[in-house]
This record gives structure tokens, C-alpha cells and sequence, in this order.
């Protein structure tokens, strides 16, 4: 259908495509209708990754995967509303791309893959290539989403997002931080503060450094602060925020800082009770 | 197009639905059903809440045609004048209504959390009904009618 008609515009849980409908933004040629393909409302495993259908929920991230992906299940918790959650799809998320979507960063963190499907076939993208401006993504006209995937939890993860209250709040930036005890990586996603979802690439080869070199890994010890205060210092620079309603760019740069070194502590203190137990 | 579907527990049809248009118009305008109120059109609100196969949703955000088939419970549906649903009397006792018109939605999100968790905590009525936005009340009135219907539902 999409490749017949390359203009028809996707709806799953329609939290993003009904507003611009009902407020006469948008007004599509063909509307086509996900939420009857049964397949995209499927999860399992693929290889080593969660193949997670592109139409799953919010609510059902939280009630069935909490336990293999807690990051992003902590990222859903703070969607909208229940009535929100009920509806919305990471699929969604990833279709309109927003560089606010709450389920960007914890993917990033994640290394996650988004699975596009054509008449012609299907290929997985990294997350990390998938956003290439702001409300844009690298899909072609012809395809669709069919699913993302990431790799179950291998060590603590955490999302911290700002807001002016803790519902229906659109972010004002936020973070996603994943520790990988097996790869012993650190991955990190920001939210809101770039034209797209970013990754904070330096921050996270800075981390792995620290943790390396003071074998940290093996015994958790706390991270020193000023290592914590660089590695805040390098997520704000990967950053490009702007001034906008929801909040300046030198509050976001301020607070992704703070979130950086707030969350990767949560992180790093869950490893250690890990670890020692 | 044509759209069919279940409404309160009867079969319903609507005809000349235009393709974009919310289950919310379709069933205010063309159901005749005007409890689920439409004030923001984009999901903030909760105003429209209702069951969609048992979930409960924005009916703003619904495309009517995705109702096709479907079976949908509005707060026409959970009480009515004659016979209020214990919620709706919670409500009215407590004090939890001032102008009303947040009130459908309040009554379909509360029915849902009752259903789910029988006997919530303040907390978990505030994340319950955090989509459902009152402008008279302040709040305090509904999370006590929500204590309320729980406390008598559960006894009953």
C-alpha cells in the first residue's frame, strides 16, 4: 500500500498525527491504518536482540518489558498521560522523529536498531544514523516501520527528563544513560536539546576511559567527582540546544549536565550493589 | 465511508464519516452521544476519555475508522440518570464536581483505575488521573471521591 502510495501517511495510536488532523495542520491524501497489522503489535527475540513491532504501546513497555529494558520503560513511564501511553507507539516516537521524543534517548544509549520494511524488502538502521534532522528521519517514501530492536539490559540503565510537572510534559531536555558490564560500555542518548537525538559520543569514550583505568569494573568503587563533573561537561557539549517556550538553551546546556552526572551516579551505585552482592 | 461499530454494548453504523475525522466527532456529532466533552482536541485534556476494546484512550485521537469494528464504551455506558455508577455518586457526594464538564472523563479514567487497582493509594490516583485536566476543583475534591468509590465498592 505505502509503495502504491508513497504519500499516505502512517497512523498507529495517532497521539502525534491526530492533532495535526483535528487542528487543520495536516491534511493527508490516504491515511493508512497500522493499528490492524497484528504483527506490528508483537515482541520477541531475534538473535540476541528484542524485536520489539513498531505498533507496541507505551503501557505495554511498562507492564512487559520493564525487567529487560529498564531505560526505556523508565522513558514510557513519563509519556503523556495513561490515556497517552495506552495509544502511543515507540513506533510513533521514531516516525515523527521529534527531537523531544521520549523514547529517542534511551535508544541511543542502547545502540538500538529501527527495522524498515518495503515491497523490496526490509533493512535495520542504526538508531544512531536514523535521525537526520529536526522531525526528520532517514526512512524512504515507500517504507514503513516494522520494528526496533535492542539488545536485553546488560547492566543498570536510567532516563531522567525535564519538566514543568510530571505528566503530559512534552521534555525540556533529557538524558538516557545505559551501562554495558559485559562490553563495559557506557552509552549515552539527549533528548530535546539538539536538532535530533544525539548521542554524547566523547562522553562516553571519557567514561569507559575512567572505568578502565581505575579497574572499576572489576571493583566498584565510586567514580570521583571530577570525573563526574567532566562527563556532565562533555554530554552538555554534545548538545546544541536552542531558546524556545519550553525552556533556554543555557538552562538545557546547565541541566543536561546535572542530569548527565545525576543518572550515570544511579547507574553506576546499581552496578556496585550488583556487583558486590 | 461507512463505519460500524459497537457502542455501550449496541451495534452502531454511521455514514458520509469523513476519513479523518476522531471517534470523538463521530460519536458526538453523528451518535449522538455528547457525554465525552471535546475541549482540546490534541490529548491533554482527558475530557473524552472512553474504552476502546477495554483501554481506555483520547477519543480525539482516535481516527473514526480505526473504530471500525471495535467495541467502545462511553460514560453514557457506565451510569445513567436513573442508575448512577457508584463513581458518578462518589462524585457527587465528595463534592468533585463544579462546572462538570471535565467530569465524564474523570468518571470513564476513575472507573478504569478502580478496575485495575481496586483500592489506590493518593499516589497512584494522581498518576491515574494525570491526563484528566479539572479547572473548578483543584483536585482535592477528586481524589477524595475516588477514596470514596473505592472504599464502597470494595465493601459492596
Amino acid at each position: 500500500m505505502k509503495a502504491a502510495q508513497p504519500e499516505a501517511l502512517p497512523i498507529a495510536g495517532g497521539t502525534d498525527v491526530m492533532v495535526d488532523i483535528n487542528f487543520d495542520r495536516l491534511r493527508p491524501a490516504a491515511i493508512i491504518d497500522l493499528t490492524r497489522v497484528a504483527e506490528l503489535n508483537e515482541w520477541g527475540m531475534d538473535d540476541d536482540f528484542l524485536r520489539i513491532g513498531a505498533g507496541v504501546t507505551y503501557t505495554r513497555i511498562i507492564d512487559e518489558l520493564a525487567d529487560r529494558l529498564p531505560g526505556l520503560a523508565m522513558a514510557s513511564r513519563t509519556v503523556g498521560s495513561p490515556q497517552i501511553r495506552n495509544r502511543g507507539t515507540v513506533g510513533g516516537n521514531l516516525g515523527s522523529a521529534s527531537p523531544a521524543g521520549d523514547a529517542h534517548p534511551p535508544l541511543l544509549a542502547s545502540d538500538g536498531l529501527v527495522e524498515l520494511a518495503s515491497t523490496s524488502g526490509s533493512r535495520r538502521l542504526p538508531v544512531r544514523e536514523f535521525y537526520v534532522g529536526p522531525k526528520r528521519n532517514a526512512m524512504r517514501k515507500d517504507e514503513l516501520i516494522a520494528a526496533f530492536l535492542v539488545e536485553p539490559a546488560k547492566g543498570p540503565q536510567q532516563f531522567s527528563k525535564v519538566g514543568t510537572r510530571n505528566a503530559m510534559v512534552i521534555a525540556v531536555c533529557s538524558f538516557a544513560v545505559a551501562l554495558d558490564s559485559e562490553r563495559r560500555q557506557v552509552g549515552t542518548g539527549i533528548g530535546s536539546a539538539a536538532p535530533t537525538p544525539v548521542a554524547a559520543g566523547e562522553a562516553e569514550t571519557f567514561m569507559e576511559a575512567v572505568l578502565d583505568e581505575g579497574r572499576l569494573w572489576e571493583r566498584p568503587a565510586p567514580v570521583a567527582s571530577s570525573a563526574l563533573a567532566r562527563f556532565g561537561e562533555l554530554v552538555a557539549a554534545a548538545a546544541r540546544p536552542i531558546d524556545d517556550v519550553r525552556g533556554t538553551a543555557a538552562y538545557r546546556t546547565h541541566a543536561l549536565a546535572v542530569l548527565a552526572r545525576r543518572s550515570f551516579t544511579w547507574a553506576w551505585d546499581e552496578y556496585r550493589r550488583t556487583a558486590s552482592a | 465511508m461507512r463505519v460500524g461499530c459497537t457502542v455501550n454494548g449496541g451495534r452502531v453504523t454511521a455514514d458520509d464519516v469523513w476519513e479523518g475525522e476522531s471517534l470523538l466527532y463521530l460519536l458526538r456529532e453523528r451518535l449522538g452521544l455528547p457525554g465525552s466533552k471535546n475541549a482540546c482536541e490534541q490529548g491533554e485534556c482527558g475530557s473524552c476519555s472512553v474504552y476502546l476494546d477495554g483501554t481506555l484512550v483520547c477519543a480525539c485521537l482516535v481516527l473514526a475508522g480505526q473504530a471500525e469494528d471495535r467495541d467502545l464504551v462511553t460514560v453514557e455506558g457506565i451510569g445513567s440518570a436513573d442508575s448512577l455508577h457508584p463513581v458518578q455518586t462518589a462524585f457527587v457526594e465528595a463534592g468533585a464536581v463544579q462546572c462538570g464538564f471535565c467530569t465524564p472523563g474523570l468518571i470513564v479514567a476513575t472507573h478504569d483505575l478502580l478496575r485495575r487497582v481496586p483500592q489506590p493509594t493518593t499516589v497512584q490516583i494522581r498518576e491515574a488521573l494525570a491526563g484528566n485536566i479539572c479547572r473548578c476543583t483543584g483536585y482535592a475534591k477528586v481524589i477524595e471521591a475516588v477514596h470514596l468509590a473505592a472504599g464502597r465498592m470494595g465493601s459492596s
